[in-house]
């Protein structure tokens, strides 16, 4: 298949969306769960504004129409995985109609922790079919880079251990019941997302960065493939400090994680 | 494309279509009730009715936040709550289903909103065919005279006032119903309709899908469907009559 030109859609166009007025740059950020997306935005929304970019950051779920019954529905013992799937991509189509192409007409930055991509794996690793939900899905903007932070089950297992101190029922695929007990299902559940990522990788052109490094490193890393993107350049803009504090943007990530 | 899953199980899949004031939900609970009183098992299901959605479609058109591809996508979320945790099952279990408005109405409503024919077919279908979709036909003003006649306001996104095809709310109705009639009639044949005249009496009608029951699906209903022994049915008609 040939690769989409940036902020071509996938296979369904938007009513109503011209791509042609579309100015900004749409970054993914993709990648399994705890692997450090939110931190890695955090520190790329510090710099991106440090120098003169409008920036603005979105993910899962996080949308005013869905995000509070995705929340809901989660809560209960009712969700199927169709159905998920579907929560996820009306959350998904709010963001992107509202939030984000607005963002891209007026020429932010967009920076999304995680993106259609999420949605297609975690579809996948419950067994639907992968023409389907590429179809529904259809609707995507191709962003101008997608970057997958990846790394191996073994590294998230002790990322969730050490970081959070417990496994988490969704994260660990517990709906399907992957494995009887959290551990086991969260080694299967997420051995099929990261086989389902790696095998898009090729197709969406993902820039596959090694995310079992440490955050400021792979924070350079990241530095270095967006500056390359050509975002339009601001180059008289004052600073008074250029640096990067990962210190500064933990209450980010704190705020990002709470919703 | 195959549209739709064909149905597999043991219980029987009847839907109602049509525009609104086409009169299908008197229709499809008048035949629910007979098929109760002949013992059978017969669930029923609503459009735009899983728990799980309710709460963010109201919010939704409370505050008008819907575009035609978040509309389509949450009223398919709700049908795939009802399809997962109720009708697949209960048809496993030998039911009859019986569900006012299917798949059909996105098809139809969906693409009267601009959405695209080919991704609103995909997006239902993992959904299972019915054994039985009765489609009520009815003219444009004879549906509007029912709607205007029994109820005080047209809600905003029934007369389809997001698409802006006019100020006047009675206006907008018409021409969006018009559109959604359209799709109806260019579908009937894809989708295999039996199509019923919802011009004539409530009885005639009501005789009528009882005729197309029992003559399409006659034998099969004898077939694995699950329904009380038939010395139990007469309580049952005696319980009914009462009632």
């Amino acid at each position: 298949m040939r690769l989409k030109q940036p902020l071509q859609f996938y296979s369904e166009p938007l009513p109503g969306v011209d791509s042609a007025e579309l100015h900004g740059k749409l970054i993914v950020i993709e990648g399994p769960d705890a692997v450090g997306r939110t931190t890695q935005i955090a520190m790329l929304r510090q710099w991106l504004e440090q120098e003169g970019h409008a920036v603005l950051d979105t993910g899962m779920a996080r949308g005013a129409l869905a995000g509070k019954g995705i929340k809901q529905a989660k809560e209960g013992n009712t969700l199927g995985p169709l159905t998920m799937t579907l929560y996820y991509t009306t959350d998904f189509a709010d963001r992107l109609e509202n939030e984000i192409v607005p963002a891209l007409r007026a020429g932010f930055v967009v920076l999304t922790d995680r993106y259609i991509f999420s949605i297609m794996a975690r579809a996948m690793a419950r067994g639907e079919d992968r023409r389907w939900i590429n179809q529904v899905t259809g609707f995507g903007l191709a962003p101008h880079a997608v970057y997958y932070l990846r790394a191996d089950v073994k590294q998230l297992v002790s990322r969730v251990v050490l970081g959070r101190g417990a496994f988490d029922y969704w994260e660990s695929g517990m709906d399907m019941r992957f494995g009887d007990n959290m551990f086991d299902s969260f080694v299967k559940y997420q051995t099929r997302l990261i086989r389902a990522l790696d095998a898009m990788a090729k197709k969406y052109n993902f820039v596959t960065v090694d995310a079992g490094r440490p955050p400021q490193v792979i924070f350079r890393d990241l530095q270095g493939h967006i500056s390359n993107l050509e975002i339009k350049k601001l180059r008289n803009m004052p600073r008074i400090n250029g640096a990067v504090r990962p210190d500064a943007v933990n209450h980010h990530v704190k705020n990002a994680r709470k919703q | 494309m195959p549209l739709l899953k064909p149905n597999r199980l043991k219980g029987k899949l009847l839907v109602v279509e049509g525009i609104d004031g086409s009169g299908k939900s008197t229709q499809i609970s008048l035949l629910s009730h007979w098929l109760r009183s002949q013992g059978y098992a017969v669930a029923f299901s609503e459009w735009n009715s899983s728990p799980l959605v309710q709460e963010t479609t109201r919010r939704g058109k409370k505050k008008e936040m819907f575009t035609p591809t978040t509309f389509s996508l949450i009223h398919a979320t709700d049908f795939a709550d009802r399809m997962e945790r109720y009708i697949l099952p209960l048809m496993k279990s030998g039911a009859i289903v019986c569900a006012d408005r299917y798949a059909f109405t996105a098809f139809a409503r969906d693409v009267a909103r601009g959405v695209s024919r080919r991704w609103v077919r995909n997006l239902y279908s993992f959904a299972t065919r019915p054994n039985l979709s009765f489609y009520f036909r009815v003219p444009l003003d004879v549906a509007i005279g029912r709607i205007l006649g029994g109820r005080d306001a047209i809600k905003y996104y029934e007369a389809g006032m997001d698409l802006g095809l006019s100020r006047d709310v009675e206006e907008s109705f018409r021409i969006f119903q018009g559109r959604i009639l359209d799709e109806y009639e260019a579908m009937a044949r894809e989708v295999g309709f039996h199509i019923i005249d919802a011009t004539l009496s409530i009885e005639e009608q009501q005789k009528q899908m009882r005729a197309i029951v029992v003559g399409e699906l006659g034998v099969s209903l004898k077939n694995g469907v699950l329904r009380f022994p038939p010395s139990e049915i007469h309580a049952i008609e005696a319980a009914a009559s009462v009632l």
